[in-house]
């Protein structure tokens, strides 16, 4: 399963974490995200976390969050590493192609 | 070698599973990039029979899914990468792998039109949306526009009433060609307000959008207007590219289909759906094409027997 992450953890979590960071921001409400959130909790039980951690942020609950790093559409993939916004993707994929935009982060 | 596989996952693909399923030949559907097709982008669905007091869209797409599976048709969740004949059918590789049958229903429908512009690429979701239902959320007491002046802008403009303080809808003509009772409910919801005559023909901002460029279309003058958000709902495209070259298009890129049939002109190759059809564009009619679809590739499979 994906880590859970929010406005109280993830400064620990996410921006002071020694690995990069695939973040999914989502909301129960949008049909895309229910498409994106069994693959990413699949992906992140493929993925050994000591290479990239995975988790997600429910827009709802962590509007400061959303706001703060301008999503503005869901779903969207934001990939941390040493604190900063290193990728994003916004949208719904099949699981194939959500490995292959992990993969430089995986090597 | 299978009886048929099907392609694409709306009202006409699960249609067309059910169909093959309940006539024993064991269908195999691919879900495709966008499972449950267009309706997983709307909210609520008034006009499809059975439902007195509508169906929210994503919910009527999971319940046809159960309906297909209860009659074990297989499914598999991957995107189709490829469709060619071979001797005594087709051949489909998706993920690598190739699958063989001998029909082939194609329902890959439609996907909303763009504007076509390059600064809305740029800014697709920063403030470029596709799905209001998805993004209205981040336009609280914002002001967005919609464009387009059918059905789809209509629902659009109305369900975005609900978090941004302004809809502001612009549509190229001088009137709307969605159906009345969508059209009062704009002409009477005080949160909107209705710009004829006008197109958006540039979308403004560095890192999120912050303005459009309005253009009248009778005097050719143009305006900037601040705006935080671009919804666009101006008409589908066919999702075609798997058969280019293979099927007869019609001028608007749709399957040409022979009237009164699911038939294209490959035998045993059959569409139905969105993607053959430019002209009523419903759930119900998509649905009763993906049945007559796999009823002509059942007569195709007895009469080739």
């Amino acid at each position: 399963m994906a880590h859970v992450f929010s406005e109280s953890n993830f400064q620990a979590e996410v921006l002071s974490s020694s690995t990069p960071v695939a973040v999914d921001f989502w909301a129960v409400w949008c049909p895309p995200c229910r498409i994106t959130g069994p693959i990413i909790d699949e992906l992140a039980s493929e993925i050994d976390e000591s290479k990239l951690k995975i988790g997600k942020v429910n827009v709802d609950d962590n509007q400061h969050l959303s706001t703060e790093y301008r999503v503005l559409s869901i779903p969207t993939v934001i990939v941390f590493k040493d604190g900063k916004e290193v990728d994003r993707f916004v949208g719904a994929m099949p699981k194939e192609a959500f490995l292959e935009k992990f993969k430089p982060y995986i090597a | 070698m299978r009886n048929v596989i099907i392609i694409g996952s709306g009202p006409a693909g699960w249609t067309a599973a059910i169909y093959a399923a309940r006539a024993d030949l064991n269908p195999l559907l691919f879900e495709g990039a966008e499972p449950g097709g267009q309706l997983m982008t709307t909210t609520e669905v008034e006009n499809f029979p059975g439902f007195e007091h509508g169906v929210q869209g994503p919910d009527l797409m999971a319940v046809m899914r159960k309906q297909a599976q209860r009659f074990e048709t297989e499914i598999i969740s991957s995107m189709v990468d490829s469709l060619k004949q071979i001797e005594g059918g087709f051949e489909v590789t998706a993920a690598g792998k190739a699958y063989q049958a001998k029909t082939v229903i194609l329902s890959t429908g439609a996907t909303a039109r763009r504007l076509g512009l390059e600064n809305e690429k740029r800014l697709y979701g920063q403030g470029v949306s596709a799905c209001a239902t998805c993004d209205g959320f981040f336009f609280k007491n914002k002001n967005v526009i919609v464009v387009g002046g059918g059905d789809s802008a209509m629902e659009e403009s109305s369900f975005l009433t609900r978090f941004a303080s302004k809809v502001y809808l612009v549509h190229r003509r001088d009137e709307f060609r969605a159906s009345k009772i969508m059209q009062e409910r704009v002409k009477n919801n005080p949160k909107i307000e209705i710009i004829f005559n006008t197109e958006v023909v540039d979308i403004l901002g560095k890192d999120k959008v912050e303005g459009v460029v309005l253009k009248d279309v009778q005097s050719g003058e143009t305006r900037e207007m601040q705006i935080d958000g671009v919804f666009a709902a101006i008409g589908h495209e066919p999702n075609v590219s798997l058969v280019k070259g293979l099927l007869d298009l019609d001028e608007k890129n749709y399957v040409k289909t022979v009237p009164g049939s699911s038939k294209t002109n490959i035998p045993g190759l059959f569409a139905c759906g969105d993607v053959q059809d430019a002209r009523y564009r419903q759930a119900v009619t998509a649905a009763g094409s993906g049945c007559m679809a796999a009823l002509d590739a059942e007569k195709f499979l007895s009469d080739n027997e």
